[in-house]
């Protein structure tokens, strides 16, 4: 039965994303709204017919119907509910349609907020997320269709995969990453709306086409920061980014997206940069399509690459087309793109964004190289290469030290052109907060180059951005006797996109202290100890309680309670383990961790004695890692408030225009 | 449109598409090994699973590569907490005993593991016609570029890693090639076990 | 300014009493520990995904770094070293490639990307700041 509803569910929306596709171009040449109107509703029906499939395999897998293929692929009656939900996103043919869910909601919420919207860019936006659309119906009806037939049933199934059932965070992460990742095309396809509709040359397509990567951005964010959390908490070397091609196919879009974000501006407010612009915004959309490539066709080995039939045919077949008619597109219409620049000054924001954008995408580009040479060297050399940690990090620590540094000018610098008091009364006042961070680095131990730079730039940085807050206030509470608090609050939702903006500064300030600290500073100690034998690390002294096992529904946990020691008191006890599921050899590290304010104490069971005589413990102190979730929170904050929609829609724009001291003027 | 631009951009996407068409067609899992013919890694590890007569021997005994020059050795690499040593196990051991009164000796090595549950896993599969050695810190499995479990190393009379077989072995490969190395021993090497 | 000198100069002197200070307690251990380490962090876990001998949790690391320990004590080169695992297992091994020959255009691309981009970025704002002022340029 749910095979049926599923399949069916499937199969009529790709007639509706095709009709829905050829209406588009028909009633835009033939100028009839009512045929959009048709092409309208192919979404609104391509959103429930997916909406059904998709609930179908919840209840399929929730009910354990093992007739569904994908079912019976990754469910067990022993799984508890939540991993069995949550499952639907655990391997191949589920994510590709929990990808087609969310974009068929994306496409729902493009048209229904801008439908009422002059000219045929959103008829065309439509079309474009409609194609899209259509890919992954074919995908889901074809190589990864998931309702297929089983028979004869199962009468159970091997559960999803252990790593995928071990944390809470898998429930978090991949919505996030969906919701971030899938949204990266609701840009593209008002970019392709632009060019189509020739709408590119004006800027306002830019306006709607930033606050909705705002939106996605902040969810990408999000979801990278998730996932390195999840990553700490479960993989148990007490790393959280290890360049994995995974990890890395997540970064790349986020790269060019934060570039676009910063280059829209300048095209906003000058008008320059149009072409690159819509080069950042196809780009963002194709690493994304490129990193599913990547990670779900198993052309690169990595942490949860799925294996696959032909799937990777045909995505490597959408790539081949979206590249091409990106290029083709883009390329054919760029000379009415091209842009007579103008700067009055060298000594502009302006200029700051420019450099910013050279090291995001040079950034982005590293990550690919780095990404792609494997393949690359074994084409040409016909060697197996390997590109890692030390690769990216020698590569891309000076380019993530420039960068912070550029978050502290940009801020600081005026648009167009500034005197040279303003920039001294800018720029030199932050350099306090360098020598006060660089300080605190060398106290604290850091003695790597790079280390010591980005403390140094974070002080400069934050310094800088919390300045705008502060000098933005103090002309509110000059003007209108407002307090601080309310002058601040007004001061951010007066001009919720640029102090947005400043917040998401401040979080990612917390991140690069965490991950400086935490890669720099760590210690870790390692022992084989028997119950009332002690380890000692960063001051702390934990003792071995008790070595236990014990049978879990689904799984055999392993496990040892450590006690920590104040003074032979015991303050609080820490209980790393190792899960075992049923076929999967090697166990699952669930590493305990508990955190401070400035640090966390990592605790991993590497190895027991069966008869509960001694356990292996492995023990990292890691400075300051809570400060990169706590970032990250502060960063997903910025977005919010960048993305909340503003009640008037021009006044953002023109408060943003207008120099700090005229704050009061635009206010009043 | 300008067509002319547009065809120079789109000479840029076809060189990643063609990158990717060659990467699909290969496995990024199947790393070759350096070690075919050159000369095996010595080593000298002690028995700790006897093996059955006519090939055991006693536990405690050294086994030592240098000793087994002009034989042919098939090195297995193995352990108890592996699901893919199960389905090998027979053919091994049978491969063992067609072989006995030749200048071949199978040994294998244990990855990893407990000699205690090695033992019991061997009563479990019903013994091991051969002897198997322990590789405590595995040294010898390092030494060998060994990235799992089962892996086995075939090494020729000579001294040289004749081949490397990835996962479960199976009879008729292994007989070939054992069999195409015996074809060059001389004769009177192959007197003795 | 002053204050910011004062600083500057404090951080100066930290610098020195700590870093003099850590010196003199390094014993010959720390040292084989750091060069483990750094070697460690160039290998690739074999049973692992991307992760380093040095990072990796899994036992065949473990035992991997132990022989990077003893191979170090008994007096070989860090090079020595890694070329020993490059033997028996191939370049797949080493987490950075080696700059040599074809792999040293994965190091050479991202450097020109910047170069080339700074260049375009210092002629474009040059060219941008001589043309004349238009008043177009103002807000859309």
């Amino acid at each position: 039965m749910n095979n049926l509803i599923g399949h069916g569910a499937l199969l009529v929306t790709l007639p509706f994303l095709l009709l829905g596709v050829i209406m588009v171009p028909v009633a835009l040449r033939r100028g009839r709204p009512d045929l959009v109107a048709i092409a309208y509703g192919s979404v609104y029906a391509n959103f429930l017919l997916v909406s059904i499939a998709a609930l179908t395999m919840i209840v399929a897998l929730v009910t354990h119907d093992f007739s569904v293929s994908y079912v019976a692929q990754v469910g067990s009656r022993a799984t508890p509910l939540f991993y069995t939900i949550i499952s639907l996103w655990g391997a191949l043919e589920g994510s590709i349609l929990f990808w087609a869910w969310v974009l068929s909601f994306y496409a729902m919420l493009v048209v229904s907020i801008n439908r009422s919207r002059a000219g045929t860019l959103v008829p065309y936006a439509a079309m474009v997320l409609m194609l899209v659309s259509a890919f992954f119906a074919i995908l889901l009806i074809g190589p990864a269709d998931p309702f297929q037939l089983v028979f004869p049933v199962p009468a159970d199934g091997p559960g999803p995969n252990p790593l995928l059932q071990n944390h809470i965070l898998m429930g978090v992460h991949p919505p996030l990453l969906y919701l971030g990742y899938v949204g990266m095309s609701v840009p593209f396809a008002f970019a392709i709306g632009a060019l189509l509709s020739g709408e590119a040359e004006s800027n306002d397509w830019i306006r709607l086409t930033r606050n909705w990567t705002v939106l996605t951005w902040g969810f990408l964010s999000a979801a990278i920061i998730a996932g390195m959390w999840w990553s700490y908490e479960v993989l148990g070397w007490g790393g959280y980014w290890a360049w994995d091609p995974v990890e890395n196919a997540s970064f790349l879009p986020w790269l060019t997206a934060t570039a676009f974000l910063h280059s829209a501006m300048v095209q906003e407010r000058r008008s320059m940069l149009r072409l690159w612009n819509i080069n950042l915004v196809v780009g963002t959309f194709v690493l994304t399509i490129l990193g599913t490539f990547l990670t779900r066709s198993g052309i690169i080995s990595s942490v949860h690459a799925f294996t696959t039939g032909t799937i990777g045919y045909y995505f490597l077949a959408f790539i081949g087309i979206v590249l091409l008619s990106s290029l083709v597109m883009v390329a054919g219409t760029s000379g009415r793109l091209k842009t007579s620049g103008h700067l009055d000054s060298a000594a502009s924001r302006e200029t700051v964004f420019l450099l910013n954008n050279l090291f995001l995408t040079s950034f982005m580009f590293t990550v690919l190289v780095g990404t792609l040479f494997p393949l690359v060297a074994e084409a040409v050399r016909g060697v197996k290469v390997s590109v890692g940690a030390p690769f990216f990090n020698r590569m891309a620590l000076p380019m993530i030290v420039a960068l912070l540094f550029l978050m502290g000018v940009g801020p600081a610098l005026p648009w167009k052109s500034a005197s040279r008091d303003e920039l001294r009364a800018k720029l030199l006042p932050p350099i306090g907060g360098a020598a006060l961070l660089v300080v605190i680095a060398l106290v604290a131990g850091i003695r790597d180059v790079y280390g010591v730079l980005a403390f140094a730039f974070v002080g400069y940085s934050a310094t800088s951005n919390v300045r705008e807050f502060w000098i933005g206030a103090r002309a509110r509470h000059a003007a209108h006797g407002e307090s601080w608090l309310v002058a601040l609050v007004r001061l951010v939702t007066g001009n919720r996109r640029r102090y947005g903006g400043y917040i998401a500064h401040l979080g990612v300030f917390f991140v690069a202290l965490g991950i400086t600290a935490s890669s720099t500073l760590r210690t870790e100690t390692e022992a084989t100890l028997r119950p009332g034998e002690s380890i000692s690390l960063a001051g702390r002294t934990m003792r071995l309680k008790v070595v236990w096992g014990r049978e879990e529904k689904q799984r055999t946990v392993v496990g040892a309670t450590m006690e920590m020691l104040d003074g032979g008191r015991v303050t609080r006890t820490l209980e790393p383990r190792m899960n075992y599921y049923p076929l999967s050899g090697q166990p699952v590290p669930t590493p305990d961790v508990h955190s401070g304010p400035f640090g966390d104490l990592y605790l991993n069971l590497m190895a027991v004695r069966p008869d509960g005589s001694n356990a292996t413990i492995k023990a990292i102190y890691e400075p300051l890692v809570p400060w990169i979730w706590f970032g990250g929170g502060v960063i997903v904050f910025g977005a919010a408030i960048g993305a909340w929609p503003a009640r008037r829609r021009t006044a953002s724009v023109v408060d943003a225009a207008l120099p700090v001291g005229a704050v009061q003027e635009s206010a009043a | 449109m300008n067509w002319k631009r547009s065809l120079f951009a789109a000479c840029f996407a076809i060189p990643l598409i063609a990158l990717f068409m060659f990467g699909l067609k290969h496995d990024p899992k199947d790393i070759p090994s350096p070690l075919p013919g050159t000369v095996a890694p010595l080593f000298a590890l002690a028995v700790f699973a006897p093996g059955q007569p006519p090939l055991d021997h006693p536990v405690g005994d050294t086994i030592r590569l240098a000793a087994l020059r002009g034989h042919v050795l098939i090195l297995n690499f193995w352990a108890s907490w592996c699901l893919s040593c199960r389905d090998e196990h027979a053919t091994l051991s049978a491969l063992a005993r067609g072989y006995v009164g030749k200048p071949v000796h199978f040994v294998g090595s244990l990855y990893q593991d407990r000699t205690s549950a090695a033992t019991e896993w061997i009563a479990e599969m019903g013994g091991q016609s051969y002897p198997s050695v322990d590789d405590p810190k595995a040294r010898t499995a390092i030494d060998y570029g060994l990235y799992g479990v089962p892996e086995t190393f075939i090494v020729a009379p000579d001294g040289r890693i004749a081949r490397k077989i990835t996962g479960p072995v199976d009879a008729p490969t292994v007989t070939r090639i054992v069999d195409s190395l015996l074809a060059v021993v001389p004769p009177a090497n192959g007197a003795t076990r | 300014m002053t204050r910011l000198g004062t600083l500057a100069l404090l951080a100066v002197a930290l610098t020195c009493l700590t870093s003099g200070g850590a010196r003199a307690m390094q014993s010959r251990d720390s040292v084989l520990e750091a060069r483990t380490s750094a070697v460690a962090s160039q290998l690739r876990c074999p049973v692992c995904q991307g992760l380093s001998i040095q990072d990796s949790p899994s036992e065949l690391a473990q035992s991997m770094r132990s022989l990077v320990r003893e191979q170090l004590a008994a007096g070989r080169t860090d090079l020595e070293v890694k070329s020993y695992f490059v033997s028996k297992y191939g370049e797949w091994i080493l987490l950075a490639p080696k700059p040599t020959g074809f792999n040293v255009l994965a190091y050479a691309l991202p450097i020109l990307a910047v170069v080339i981009g700074g260049a375009v970025i210092a002629l474009a704002v040059r060219r941008w700041t001589t043309t004349p002022t238009r008043s177009t340029s103002e807000l859309p």
